[in-house]
């Protein structure tokens, strides 16, 4: 196994663990204010200290890991959702107009500007989880779409395909019966990548106010609530930065180490 | 070449119709009717009506949507519902700031990435390329935002070298402008250093094991030589498109950079219109920045096109 899988997959797991272990315990409750001991740095009591309100930072970090992953999760499943098959429409219809069409869009999608189109998005139809997932999700699109054509192209034109149409199946069993199979790793890898892109769009939405809303505890809400107290408490800027940097190195060379493992060009390359 | 020239431009047209398209009807059916947002929700209809009609909001969607695509060819952007001062004004004040800031991150990143790119793949499988690709792999993961806090907290408050946000004016001089935009384009340059000094790398061990490099070994050139001489230009390509797609990203990602330092660029003046439902202005800058990307895909196109005449062929 690469290092970049095995440390990857840590950073993955210690923070999935953390997300989990966050439904049944968190070291004190994340709501839970305590003005007297407010902007402690970490210590003995508090393991990474507490915020204005005098919460619990590392409870925060907890719950707050459970926002940023569904956020981001869901939106890598919603743009694998469209995006995959409109890829594999315009692999089966190569060259025809329904590909142009579909590749047109996807770049039309990509020359928006992402984080203002989704500012825009959120800050029109309300401020909220499900609206930063739907305004991340919406780039995700074009992404999936574009990786699963150039997948599954090359395997369109393998022979067990045409065995396939020989044998009287259509495009669309075709597609799904045998080509999703064979594009899976590519998507697998880009779905890791996209993931960690999710964070960070989640991370800069709740940031500028406009992701999940208080009393639900998010990194990027927590950065501009220490943005202000920053000269006097700087670990409350200091540890959201950490485990969003954490999750999305996580995932990163949790990414590449999978293409490694999986790709199978590379594979071949490599030998 | 004309052939493929005029087909890209046919469809640079088509792409720029409907990207308007798009963004008008998209912004326009946001709720939120601007003239009883400006006028709170106490307005009486009559003031709200008549607003309306002097927002000339009263007409047709369509109709709206013609005068906004006629006003853009012409340059005449509109004029902001909040400000009423024409969006085109707006638009290259604000320029003035996002522009330097967008070239002076992008120059930092590439004076950054390329050296160290380079020093990679000269490396590879060393132990200064693993270094290298390690701490790139740090700058891909860190928030842009949140490293703008770090530095502010280091040089602005610790070390009182810069101020913590907003911007002097280019009245001032060209240094003090440059200056107060430095901790802005550190924070924006540095995730975009890290993906161009990997695109720098995998471009240049491409080009390694190209046959023309073998044989510029073999005429007896060193590897310094040869990785100057003849790796690197052909190399430019991929890392040319990126620096082009990063500089329209710039243009608009300073979205977050500008609100953390309080600067008044183009970021920031769309973020202000949204939360004001100042359609028109939204509208303008993102046609501006759509427009923008397009026009540098389009020009990477044809650059690749007469670099390379295999492209020509294909669409």
């Amino acid at each position: 196994m690469s290092r970049n899988l095995i440390i990857g997959g840590l950073l993955t797991a210690l923070v999935l663990l953390a997300a989990l272990l966050s439904f049944v315990w968190t070291p004190y409750a994340h709501t839970a204010m305590d003005i007297p001991q407010k902007l402690q740095p970490p210590n003995g009591t508090h393991w990474l200290g507490t915020d204005h309100f005098g919460r619990d930072i590392l409870s925060l970090i907890m719950v707050g890991a459970r926002t940023s992953i569904a956020v981001a999760f869901v939106a890598v499943g919603v743009g694998m959702l469209i995006g995959v098959p409109l890829g594999l429409w315009a692999a089966a219809r190569n060259g025809g107009w329904i590909d142009e069409l579909i590749m047109r869009g996807n770049d039309l999608v990509f020359a928006f500007p992402s984080l203002v189109i989704a500012i825009l998005i959120t800050a029109i139809f309300g401020a909220g989880a499900i609206n930063a997932i739907i305004a991340i999700g919406i780039f995700n699109i074009p992404v999936f779409a574009r990786v699963t054509r150039g997948g599954a192209l090359p395997i369109l034109a393998r022979e067990f395909i045409m065995a396939a149409r020989v044998s009287g199946k259509g495009d669309a069993r075709i597609a799904f019966e045998h080509v999703l199979g064979n594009v899976a790793n590519l998507l697998i890898v880009q779905a890791t990548i996209q993931f960690s892109l999710g964070i960070l769009a989640e991370a800069a939405l709740s940031y500028v106010g406009l992701g999940a809303q208080p009393p639900t505890p998010s990194w990027g809400r927590m950065l501009a609530d220490a943005q202000t107290l920053v000269s006097i408490a700087p670990h409350m800027a200091l540890i959201p930065g950490c485990a969003i940097i954490i999750t999305v190195l996580g995932l990163n060379l949790l990414g590449d180490g999978l293409r490694d493992r999986l790709d199978p060009k590379l594979r071949v390359s490599r030998v | 070449m004309l052939r493929y020239i005029l087909k890209r431009l046919l469809s640079l047209v088509i792409s720029l119709a409907v990207a308007s398209l798009v963004i008008f009807f998209v912004i326009e059916i946001a709720p939120g009717d601007p003239a009883t947002f400006m006028l709170g929700i106490n307005s009486q209809p009559d003031t709200i009506a008549a607003l309306r009609a002097e927002l000339g909001l009263d007409v047709p969607q369509w109709q709206r949507y013609l005068n906004w695509v006629g006003g853009l060819l012409t340059g005449d952007f509109g004029t902001s519902y909040t400000y009423r001062t024409p969006v085109a004004q707006m638009i290259s004040e604000r320029l003035w700031v996002s522009l330097p800031l967008a070239i002076y991150a992008l120059t930092l990143s590439t004076l950054i990435a390329f050296p160290t790119g380079i020093y990679a793949a000269s490396r590879r499988g060393k132990a200064g390329d693993t270094a290298v690709m390690g701490a790139t792999q740090l700058g891909v993961a860190i928030p842009n935002f949140w490293f703008a806090m770090m530095l502010v907290l280091l040089f602005a408050i610790n070390l009182r070298w810069f101020s913590a946000g907003g911007f002097v004016g280019w009245d001032k001089g060209l240094g003090a402008g440059l200056w107060s935009l430095t901790l802005p384009a550190i924070s924006l340059a540095l995730p975009q250093a890290a993906i161009l000094s990997r695109v720098m790398r995998s471009a240049l061990l491409d080009v390694l094991g190209e046959d023309f490099m073998r044989t510029a070994r073999a005429k007896g050139l060193t590897r310094k030589q040869a990785l100057w001489r003849h790796g690197l230009r052909n190399a430019m390509i991929p890392v040319l498109t990126i620096i082009g797609l990063q500089f329209s990203f710039l243009l608009a990602g300073a979205i977050i950079i500008e609100q953390v330092f309080y600067l008044p660029g183009l970021g920031r003046l769309v973020f202000q219109s949204i939360n004001a439902r100042d359609l028109i202005v939204v509208e303008s800058v993102v046609m501006l920045l759509v427009f923008t990307v397009i026009m540098v895909n389009f020009a990477v196109d044809l650059a690749y096109a007469l670099v390379d005449p295999r492209l020509r062929s294909r669409t």
